[in-house]
This record gives structure tokens, sequence and C-alpha cells, in this order.
């Protein structure tokens, strides 16, 4: 073998390793989630079967149907959990998205006093777990009379997000040059205009993505939820999944069932959102 | 069309003093250049002037109207960037017609100043590409049709030329000059580089620490620098600037060396002052290669030893010894010579310059 042909065999092997890598990884990564859809589908017997049967023999729709009969036929008030989930994610995730680009913006651009003390303070607070809030946060909500109601719940998954839009934000509105607002404000910009005309295209990428992230969190958050949530007043639907289980028994299928209807919203959002995830943009602005 | 004046112009960061209460006055359709070196507060004052700085202290006036308070879109200017500064998620249309879009203009009264201006700067098939599609020097020409279009009062360039390659630059200097040309604007432009200064203005700032040291046309500042620091700062290769002294009516250098008082100082030095000699290179040629003849009154002759030269095709820039220093000479018709060659040059003492060496003031009236 001549030395182009070993390098040629090389390159081959190496991009096949790669290949086998890349299917190995996204195996871990979905097959939980092909075992959950799979699992909606399928008898509790068989779910529970073991050793695990990999091939479906009986396949249903069962427990969609019975999700959306009403009570005593093994339904829950999905509608009113999908509701819930959807008025406190969608809500929660625009104030936290409009508070993220005010505060990533002045962490980019302003100098003020005390700036990285309080960008450090801001991310300190994601360190602390969640659930160690629940109890202190359940008294809180309680005195004020907000536990089982939408408003409470926002109001903690905007505190949740805010930290991490802002520190997203802040870094994509690092990488749009200042001159570009100087620049629009020179052709007849406000500050304002300055900012929604030039400023706010540019950065759009991460305020995209902040957004997805800000979504699912709140979309799958269920330590809080559990917590303050009573009643299908605002009960979410990952709390909804624990209607599935009983004193004695859990009925694995709907549960799976359940999980499939949430991860729906969550992809197509994704999905929509994703093409705007193209970075790269703000090439060609400035020369440096 | 206006006049600028900046009137005890002050520039503060905190406790910090950058622009030390200038004073200036720029007149209509005047092509003025900001020169020095960086950090002398050119670029702070090009800002203060756009209204993106905030004025400490003083007066700006465009236009004989006092505009320190208002934003820049109230100013009536457009400002080329260093960087350029085009919006990335525009094509070179919506660039250029950017501002006559916020100004609320319809979108059919747009096209045609676009197109205008596209002309005039040969950009009409690059109009529907973005900025991330064109090379340095047509990004440098979109910048500047984005101005045009506006037809601002003022036009500013804040070191628009310092991204581009040499042979570029040339080019674009050109274009610079004929659009000024063309738009008949005022314009303020700012550069290090005095090469560009030279070229293009009429009149040329010098500024250094945030004082302006010089205000005159590229005559004035190249042949009677009122300080040490304009003569070194323009003319390319440097001014030769070496300290001494005067003593029994001649300049003496710190090795002894000695070169005979230049007539026109005569009456202007006292003995044993400290002084600085300058001569540019133009002044210092071997005998019978100057652009002077050589047979003025005031020329001294000397035997130097070359160190090196640098051929540059038409002329020679030679490096020679003497006084215990390097001094840089223009050698026109050249031939070739070798270091460590001894002959004889020619000082052209009518056209050296004496700075006193404590103030850096010129010595002559």
């Amino acid at each position: 073998m001549n030395e182009n042909a070993k390098a040629r065999f090389n390159g081959l092997l190496l991009s096949a390793a790669h290949k086998i890598g890349l299917f190995l990884a996204m195996t871990v990564i979905c097959l939980p989630g092909l075992w959950i859809v799979l699992a909606s589908f399928r008898p509790t017997v068989e779910i529970m079967a073991k050793p695990p049967v990999w091939i479906p023999q009986d396949l249903s729709f069962d427990a969609y149907v019975a999700m959306f009969s009403g009570v005593g036929q093994g339904g829950i008030p999905i509608i009113e959990y999908f509701r819930n989930s959807l008025i406190i994610s969608v809500t929660s995730t625009a104030i936290a998205l409009a508070i993220g680009m005010a505060g990533g913006y002045a962490f980019a651009r302003f100098r003020f006093k005390a700036k990285s003390s309080i960008f450090l303070g801001l991310m300190l607070t994601r360190t602390v777990p969640g659930i160690a809030l629940s109890l202190p946060l359940f008294f809180v909500y309680s005195k004020l009379g907000i536990i089982d109601t939408h408003f409470g719940l926002i109001t903690a998954y905007v505190a949740l997000n805010v930290p991490f839009t802002i520190w997203l934000i802040d870094g994509f509105f690092r990488q749009v040059p200042k001159d570009l607002a100087e620049a629009a404000q020179i052709d007849g910009c406000t500050r304002w205009q300055a900012f929604w005309q030039v400023e706010f295209p540019l950065a759009g990428p991460g305020i995209a993505s902040a957004g997805i992230f800000a979504f699912l969190t709140s979309w799958n958050e269920f330590a809080l939820a559990s917590q303050l949530t009573r009643s299908v007043t605002s009960k979410t639907l990952p709390v909804g999944l624990l209607d599935y289980t009983s004193e004695f028994t859990i009925d694995w299928r709907g549960m799976c069932a359940l999980a499939v209807i949430m991860i729906i919203p969550a992809l197509v959002l994704t999905f929509i959102v994703q093409k705007h995830l193209v970075s790269g943009l703000t090439s060609g602005a400035v020369k440096g | 069309m206006a006049t600028v004046s900046l009137e005890k112009l002050v520039k503060r960061y905190g406790a910090v003093e950058v622009v030390h209460g200038i004073d200036l006055e720029v007149a209509d359709r005047e092509f003025i250049a900001l020169v020095g070196p960086s950090g002398c507060g050119k670029s702070t004052t090009l800002r203060m002037i756009a209204g993106l700085e905030p004025v400490s202290d003083g007066n700006i006036k465009i236009g004989g109207r006092v505009v320190n308070d208002l934003p820049p879109r109230a100013r009536n200017l457009a400002m080329v960037f260093q960087s350029y500064a085009l919006y990335p998620h525009m094509t070179v249309r919506e660039n250029m017609g950017f501002s006559l879009k916020i100004a609320g203009q319809k979108p059919e009264d747009i096209a045609p100043q676009v197109e205008e201006a596209a002309k005039t700067l040969d950009l009409t098939h690059l109009l529907d590409r973005r900025p991330s599609q064109l090379s340095g020097g047509q990004r440098q020409r979109v910048a500047m049709g984005r101005a045009i279009v506006r037809q601002p009062d003022v036009f500013l360039f804040d070191e628009p030329l310092s991204n581009l390659d040499a042979k570029l630059r040339t080019q674009m200097r050109v274009e610079i000059k004929k659009l000024h040309a063309k738009v008949q604007s005022t314009v303020i432009y700012v550069t290090h580089d005095q090469v560009e200064a030279m070229t293009l203005a009429d009149r040329i700032v010098i500024m250094r620490d945030g004082y302006i040291e010089q205000v005159g046309t590229p005559e004035d500042v190249f042949q009677r620098p009122k300080s040490k620091f304009v003569a070194g700062f323009i003319g390319s290769p440097p001014m030769n600037l070496k300290d001494a002294e005067i003593a029994d009516g001649q300049v003496v250098f710190a090795n002894g060396d000695r070169l005979p008082l230049p007539a026109r100082f005569r009456d202007r030095v006292t003995a044993g002052q400290k002084v600085t000699f300058g001569l540019r290179p133009d002044d210092l040629y071997p005998a019978g290669h100057g652009i002077h003849s050589g047979e003025d009154a005031d020329v001294h002759k000397q035997d130097l030893r070359v160190i090196l030269t640098e051929p540059l095709g038409n002329e020679t820039l030679v490096f020679s010894d003497f006084a215990g220093a390097e001094w840089v000479g223009r050698m026109l018709n050249p031939r070739r010579l070798s270091p460590g060659e001894a002959l004889p040059f020619c000082f052209d003492l009518s056209q050296a310059h004496l700075f006193d060496r404590e103030s850096g003031r010129t010595l002559r009236g």
C-alpha cells in the first residue's frame, strides 16, 4: 500500500469511527424517549416484563383514549393541566425575556457601580437548588394567599429564569458592535429605535435561545409546582403525572402517554425557533 | 452646508481630563483633518461633535447653533466609522437608505436617492448584497454611500481608511477627495496617518495629549512647524531632530560636531541656549543629488559616512552618521551607494529649524 492509499484508508476508518461513536451517543440520549413513546402504547404487563420485551406485541391507543375520558374512566383533567402549563410557561417566559433583554443589554453596554458584583449575585442565585427554596417559598406564598394560582407559579418561574436569560442575552449583546447603534443614532434613530432596528435583530438568535431555555424550564419544572399548586386551577402537566399514582399502583402506561403529550409542544417550539438560532449573523458588520 | 466651531471644548472622564479646552473654527465646505498619535483626543473630539460623547465643558456650534446637548440625530451629520459599522442584517440598498427610512420617506422616494449615490460610488451592482459578501474596499464605499445619501451638513470621518491595505488606501484617498469636490460639504476627518491629512485636507489640526499643537494648511505645518512635535509628526520620513547648544555662533552637538548657525536664526538665539536642531531629509542630500541645486548661500557641505540605504526607485533614503547620531537624507537621481562609503553631503541650512529644547516651540518668529 502506498502512502496516499494508506492515508485515505485511515481517513475512512476515522470517519466510520466517528459515525459509530455518534450513533452510540445518540442511542443513549434517545432510547429513554423512545421507550416512553413505546410504553404509552403497550399494556402494563409488557412494560413491566422481565426480561424486557423489545419488540412490542400488542399496541393500542387505550391510554390516550382513557386520558381524555371523564373521571372514573381513568381520565384526568388534561385540558386544564395543559392550559395551566401553557399560560404559566408562556407568561413567565415572556416576562423573563423582557427582563433578560433589559438586564442583558445593561450589563453588555453600560458601566455602573458594582456591576460585576450584581452579575455575580445573579449567577449565585442559580447555585441554590430549586427544591431547597420550596419550603420557604411555600410559607411566603401561603401568607400572601397565592398558593394554587397562576400568578404564584409565574412569579417563581420568572425568578428562576431571569438570571439565566440575563446571562445568555448579555453575551449576545456583547457580540453586537457598539458602533452599529451609534451609526444608527447618527442615521437619525433615537436610542430606542437604534435598539429595535439594529441591535435587537442582531441579538435575535441569543434572545430566541434564551426563550427556549426559559420555556422548557417552566414547562418541565416539577419540584416547585408540586408544592405550590393544589387543584386543577393551577396544576401543570408535570404535576398532573402524579394523578397516575395511587396508593398501591402506578399506571405506567397512562403516565407515559401524558409524558408524550408534554413532549410534543416542547418539540414543536424548538423546531419553530431553531432556524433563528443561526449565529454568525453579525459577520460583515465591522472589520477589525 | 455649515460651519463648525469648537469653543473651549473640554472632555473629562471622571477626574481625568482628556481634551483640554480646545478652540477651532471650521469654515463652510472646508476639509479639515485632525491628526495626532493615538490617545491625543482626536477621536474623542470627533465623537463629541457627532453627539456620541457628552461635552464636559465649552461649546460645539454647527451652523452657528449650539448643539452641545442635542442627540446625534438632531445635528444633521453623517459619520463614516473606522469599522464601517454597516448593518449586517440589511442589504447594501437598505443600509444606504436606512436614514431616509427612519426619516419617514416613502420607499419610492428613497430608491432614486440610493441609486444616485450608488452610481457615484460605483456600487450599483452590489446593491442587493449583504455587507458580509463585500470586500473591505467595497464596505468602505458603502459606508461612504450611507453618509452621502443623508445629504448632511457635515461629514465626519473616523480613521476611515486604516483597515484597508496600502494600495486600496491610496485609491480610496483619491475617491474621498473627488467626493468632497463633488458634494462640497464640510468635512472633519480624523486620522493618525499624516499622509492622508496632507493629501486631503484644506487645513490640518495637529493634536497632542488633548491640546491643539498647530492649525494650518498642509504647506504651513510642513514648512513652518510651530513645535518640535509637529515637525517630527508631519513628513515622512520624519525630520531629523537632534539636541544641540548654541556656541560661537554655531550649532554644537553633544559630541562636539558643529554646523553653522542658520542665517535666519542669528538674531533669535543666544550663546549657550539649549536647542533642538531640525532638518528634513529633503534638505540633507549627497552633493548633486538634491531637490535644490545646492548653490544657495546657506548650504553647508560636509563629508558623511553612509550607514544604510533604502532604495525607493526614483530616490534613495540615505542613513548617515553625523554628530554621533543617525541622520536621514533623501537622494534624488540615485546611484548605488555602499555602506561605509563616505561622500560629501549638503545641509541646506536655509530650510533648517531650531526649537527651544525645554518648551519645544520654534525659535523662528
